[in-house]
């Protein structure tokens, strides 16, 4: 039975990594690219980032996923998402980095704006263009700041995965509690738990080791 | 001959005047210090200078060449705008060292970026790297910080973070250098050490602007003193002459509060 059990976790941590990375890969480029149009001296664009940003950290992510999933078949009568499990975890990664994107966007821009003006009016004075200041002197800086409040929220990712078994995506959380239903055992809901921390352990020490490499500057 | 030829800036914030038709000229090698009160102006005009900040009136030359007139706006590209930048160095009260590079990386980091777009660069890379970390290195000496270069920013004192600053502004050989308040974000027993390093720039006959609140040094380091009050130039003179026989009310009244304090 324990075999058994690690077998079907293994291949829901398979589903759950899946969602984890994809997202991740996705919602960081686009956090930023919102973080810099929130900022853009365009107002139009800078109040349709902040409703957007509004909307979606202001709705549960639970919704966000469900209307994405049967949106386009309850109201276009074209479900976009084929049926099957690769369907559901396109959805959720859909989904997943919309809403991610918007809370790393909030955290690129505190990162940005805590930058401070004179590090840009010092590579000015030197006369450094506009992307050598970005890439020479702010974006360390910018990276350094971020490190914590992103480690956060990427805990929680790892844990928000678990969503997807509202979708019936074959996810880790689904197949652990699928044998309380199956054969109303319940150890490996715990053995479930176990999964998360070691997932959510390496991660931790990921970031420990990032904050030190950039311990050697303030 | 006048280095340096600043006529009739102007400067609006909204519908704030922080500079009123100011005019001065400096001679190459000579020192100036400008005066005054906070919001008077001064750091607005050096932000100007280096082009921080955009005139909305007036002309700025140097050596005879025309770096900015507002009365003739051309598209400025960024590459035009960057070689005026390098006609004038620039120290920050708040020095604004990299703090993600050592002393001696924030000295060279400009050069090295510079000489990324010269012809040669790629055949004399290691060669041109050597000269400028030399060249890092003699004025981190000058400015007696040989034993720090290798030190990040925050394992630095004030004094010494603002002594690594003046020698980042010196790297790249800046016709007229830049002070704006040099020593006010300072403890004042760490002063003492940043003015001796301006005064050794002085003897040595660097064209300085200093705007500051050290009438004393002032008095003693500068050849000409301008005052400034409300966004104009109230008075100026040479430096003995201004402070110790001022001639306008404002300018009486302000020393008055610094020599009895």
């Amino acid at each position: 039975m324990f075999w058994t059990v690690t077998q079907a976790l293994l291949s829901g941590l398979a589903t759950t990594f899946q969602i984890f990375i994809l997202t991740l890969l996705f919602s960081l480029p686009l956090g930023l690219v919102i973080a810099l149009a929130s900022m853009s001296k365009f107002k139009p664009l800078r109040y349709l980032m902040q409703t957007i940003v509004w909307i979606v950290r202001g709705t549960p992510l639970m919704l966000q996923l469900i209307i994405i999933f049967y949106g386009p078949g309850l109201w276009f009568d074209n479900n976009i998402w084929s049926g099957g499990t690769a369907g559901r975890i396109t959805a959720t990664v859909v989904a997943f980095t919309i809403n991610y994107a918007c809370y790393f966007s909030v955290i690129f821009r505190g990162g940005i704006e805590g930058v401070p003006v004179g590090q840009r009016e010092a590579g000015e004075v030197l006369g450094m263009t506009k992307s050598q200041i970005f890439f020479q002197i702010t974006l360390l800086q910018m990276v350094k700041r971020v490190v914590p409040p992103m480690s956060n929220e990427i805990i929680t990712l790892v844990k928000d995965t678990s969503l997807a078994r509202i979708i019936s995506a074959y996810e880790l959380t689904f197949t652990g509690y699928s044998f309380v239903k199956a054969a109303g055992i319940t150890w490996p809901l715990f053995y479930t738990g176990v999964f998360y921390l070691i997932f959510v352990g390496i991660l931790t020490l990921l970031f420990n080791y990032i904050e030190r490499r950039l311990d050697y500057f303030r | 001959m006048a280095i340096l030829e600043v006529k009739n800036i102007e400067k609006h914030f909204g519908s704030t005047k922080v500079l009123k038709d100011v005019s001065f000229s400096l001679d190459e090698g000579n020192t100036l210090a400008i005066i005054g009160s906070s919001g008077s102006g001064k750091t607005t005009l050096l932000r100007c200078l280096n082009f921080l900040e955009t005139p909305n009136h007036g002309s700025i030359s140097v050596r005879d060449t025309v770096l900015f007139d507002a009365e003739h706006p051309e598209r400025e590209q960024e590459k035009d705008l960057r070689k005026k930048r390098l006609r004038f160095g620039m120290v920050f009260q708040s020095f604004n060292l990299f703090p993600q590079y050592t002393a001696l990386q924030n000295v060279t980091l400009a050069e090295q970026l510079l000489a990324k777009e010269r012809k040669d660069f790629k055949q004399n890379k290691k060669k041109i790297f050597a000269e400028i970390d030399e060249h890092g290195k003699a004025l981190l000496a000058q400015m007696g910080l040989s034993e720090r270069m290798h030190h990040y920013p925050h394992q630095l004192s004030g004094g010494q973070q603002q002594r690594v600053a003046i020698a980042r502004a010196l790297a790249l050989s800046p016709d007229i250098l830049c002070f704006d308040e040099p020593t006010s974000a300072l403890d004042p027993e760490l002063t003492g050490e940043v003015l001796k390093v301006i005064r050794s720039l002085a003897d040595n006959k660097t064209t300085m602007i200093i705007v500051t609140h050290e009438m004393a040094f002032a008095r003693d380091v500068a050849d000409q003193i301008i005052f400034m009050d409300g966004g104009v130039v109230v008075e100026q003179g040479t430096a003995k002459q201004l402070i110790d026989n001022p001639q306008e009310e404002r300018t009486k009244k302000f020393l008055a509060r610094y020599t009895q304090g």
